[in-house]
């Protein structure tokens, strides 16, 4: 990668290592910390990627021929481990987290500059030890939940590097949390208001919240089950008195939220891009921001809907069945929001906005069968089953993933000065968009008729359907071909994009593209109204 | 833009930040003990879920004997305010009068440490014998590690404190007030974990 920056200051210039080597330095600007984020996090979403193909050409066939069932249950442990932790969260916190937030607030870098880097640099060791933990006697085998018994009473060294792993992976997104909480509150230009700030930052907020408050409870329980693994100890352990619903319990108040924290920046995100490519101001801003903060609230106190079949009694049901449908509330008023944004917009018709429109498309879709599954009766019919694997691809990928790659389109020219090839990004959404669908979407069906989650053997009868899955995922690994080509050649010999290609408005458009080390020459500017489009421009800046 | 203005720029910035400095680091070490509480709450909620739906094998012993924890609770409580005594005679600019109240803290800490290490080695059960115990020195123990920690620290600020040469003093009290506070915190858990593990 050969992005200059040609406006650095002779001495830290002679400090710091120049070109694309800055990316592999404990570098402290939060520009390369960001891009640290997006590229590490991409490469293990194609280790994750790859695991994920392992799983479906198994799963074309009703034998388990392509690999023992035990190899099958490691794959998929590690690849729902390695989506989550190491590429939806990094990226969409660490990543555009750390490239925008600081613009948004008018600072020339995070609160904590120094504990930013350190954050990042936690994620490629861990990373690579929760790779290393597949090799060694007795991989992790009990899904991403690690639940207990299966998790403490199958082979286990393998279990404690993951372990090991995600509480690494814990503390550097705690930390994470805790620099964009402080860069928000703290660190906005004088003068700025928060109901200014562009949405994303509320979204920002909003999940660094839920990480400080819930992220410490995983530790803390992924400490005891380390304890029954290592010491003998029975916390969860039914044969030594423990109780393995506690481990649910601890488990699903982070594991819950996390949800919200692979899916609110998704939100800010989809926020930023609507407004700029369909020229209208981002319609209902106040609502957006009290729905974003009602999320932080019911999210935190949802987390039983993982577990009504885990004998839960009846009041609790009760409780976080209605908890849960509360959150449908929010949620839609950010869709509709959405919708009215785009509704008589001058609608350009680019990769940025495909992805944006693929989102919405598939994260209602989603937020459907959410609803659906929060009701108890259906959820005891389903639980396990395809249908929720096939609910939480359409959050997490048909909904955050879409994102991330709307955001590179968008933010691509920001970080390089280059434009990124239209055809290519087409072919990109239509491939991706048509493969996800045809993955995912028979998945509901083979859930609704028993087909159960984590086994790598079924009944015969849903051969067929399995394969239209198969087809499906096959056209999203091919995807990421016409994406990677398109990134490499934009970089090598893309057009010029000039420093804001979009004539978008929001702050980080107000300066060079690439921008400055310093981030603005001169003072910060005052962006009071980051979505005034369609209106008669006011901003001198 | 020119070289010049850039390192302008990146001089205004510094000033900038110092002014503010102090604000952050605080505000980031309280949300940072946010975080460390939420620990600290998962296992509280863990152990009186246990003892509300776990019941303990016959015959085993989940009473625990007062006097001790009752000790170490009153060195704790002591220990909090001979800290901020330290912290008041730093604002006075008197650091031999700090370093000693520092070095006092340090030793309620020790004393602490000791009471515990005394009540582990003669309580009659052991890391696994049963779920209470398991709980016990999870708690007391993840407590424990926080005050070794505090501990520690103490005793680096208090040899930062020493006159003249030492890094601290009242135009820096950052690093002073940060262990204060943390001590504070983690005097707190003890009262909470005192009253829901010994009393309840």
């Amino acid at each position: 990668m050969t992005i200059s920056i040609d406006s650095q200051d002779p001495n830290t210039k002679s400090l710091q290592p120049k070109g694309w080597l800055r990316y592999l330095s404990f570098s402290l600007d939060h520009k390369v910390i960001g891009i640290q984020y997006l590229v590490c996090g991409f490469l293990f979403y194609l280790i994750g990627g790859t695991l994920a193909s392992a799983i479906r050409i198994e799963l074309a066939s009703p034998m388990s021929d392509f690999m023992p069932r035990d190899v099958y249950n490691q794959v998929l442990t590690l690849h729902g481990t390695i989506m989550i932790f190491l590429w939806i969260v990094p990226v969409v916190n660490g990543a555009f987290g750390n490239y925008l937030i600081p613009f948004y607030v008018g600072a020339r870098d995070m609160a904590f500059p120094r504990l930013n880097a350190v954050a990042f640099w936690l994620i490629p060791p861990s990373g690579l030890m929760l790779v290393a933990s597949y090799f060694v006697e007795g991989a992790a085998q009990a899904g991403w939940t690690a639940y207990p018994p299966l998790s403490i009473t199958t082979p286990q060294s393998g279990q404690i590097i993951w372990i090991m792993s995600v509480l690494l992976l814990g503390g550097s997104s705690i930390f994470g949390g805790i620099n964009f909480i402080a860069t928000i509150i703290k660190l906005r230009r004088p003068g700025l208001k928060l109901m200014q700030l562009p949405m994303y930052c509320w979204a920002m907020l909003g999940t660094s919240l839920l990480v400080v408050l819930s992220t410490p409870v995983l530790a803390g329980t992924l400490i005891l089950l380390s304890f029954d693994i290592v010491a003998h100890t029975g916390f969860f352990n039914p044969v030594l008195g423990g109780n393995v619903v506690v481990y649910q319990h601890l488990f699903w108040f982070y594991s819950h939220p996390a949800v919200y924290i692979m899916v609110l920046p998704a939100f800010g995100l989809v926020s930023e891009i609507l407004p700029v490519h369909s020229r209208k101001p981002l319609f209902g801003y106040t609502t957006m921001v009290f729905s974003i903060m009602g999320i932080v609230v019911l999210g935190l106190v949802v987390w039983a809907h993982h577990m009504f079949t885990s004998g839960t009694p009846p009041w609790m049901r009760l409780f976080f069945t209605i908890a849960t449908a509360f959150i449908a509330v929010p949620t839609g008023i950010k869709f509709f929001n959405w919708v009215a944004t785009l509704w008589g917009g001058k609608i350009s018709i680019n990769s940025a906005m495909l992805f944006s429109c693929g989102f919405i498309i598939n994260f209602v879709f989603g937020g459907i069968t959410g609803v659906a599954l929060a009701q108890v009766p259906f959820d005891i019919h389903v639980h396990d089953t395809y249908f929720v694997v096939a609910h939480f691809h359409y959050i997490v990928y048909g909904g955050t993933v879409f994102i991330i790659f709307s955001s590179i389109y968008h933010w691509f020219p920001k970080v390089t000065g280059k434009l990124m090839s239209e055809r290519l990004g087409i072919l990109h959404f239509a491939i991706t968009f048509i493969g996800f669908n045809l993955c995912f979407a028979p998945q509901h069906w083979l859930g609704l008729n028993g087909m159960p989650r984590r086994v790598a053997e079924y009944d015969p009868q849903f051969q067929f359907v399995n394969q239209i899955s198969s087809v499906g995922a096959l056209l999203m690994a091919i995807s990421t071909i016409p994406f990677l080509v398109n990134v490499f050649l934009s970089i090598k010999n893309g057009k010029d994009s000039g420093d804001n290609p979009w004539n978008a408005l929001t702050p980080e458009w107000l300066t060079s593209s690439p921008p400055p080390v310093e981030n603005w020459v001169g003072e910060a500017p005052l962006v009071e109204e980051p979505y005034g489009y369609g209106k008669p421009i006011s901003q001198e800046n | 833009m020119t070289t010049l203005d850039s390192s302008k720029d990146i001089k205004k910035n510094e000033s900038e930040v110092s002014e503010h400095h102090e604000d952050f680091r605080m505000f980031g070490l309280i949300t940072f003990l946010i975080a460390d509480g939420m620990t600290f709450a998962g296992f509280f909620a863990a152990y009186l879920t246990y003892k509300a739906v776990n019941p303990l094998p016959d015959g085993a012993i989940y009473e625990l004997e007062l006097p001790i924890p009752t000790l170490n609770t009153i060195l704790l409580l002591v220990s909090s305010a001979t800290f901020h005594k330290a912290g008041k005679a730093l604002l006075k600019n008197k650091n031999s009068d700090t370093q000693k109240w520092l070095i006092v803290t340090a030793l309620l800490g020790i004393s602490f440490l000791i009471c515990q290490l005394f009540e582990y080695f003669n309580l009659p059960f052991g890391l696994t014998d049963n779920l209470f115990a398991s709980t016990f020195y999870a708690l007391t123990g993840f407590h424990g590690l926080h005050v070794t920690l505090g501990t520690l620290m103490i005793l680096i600020i208090s040899w930062q404190t020493r006159p003249k040469e030492g890094r601290i003093n009242n135009q820096n009290m950052f690093p002073l007030e940060a262990v204060e506070l943390y001590w504070h915190f983690v005097d707190g858990i003890w009262v909470i974990l005192f009253i829901i593990l010994y009393l309840l």
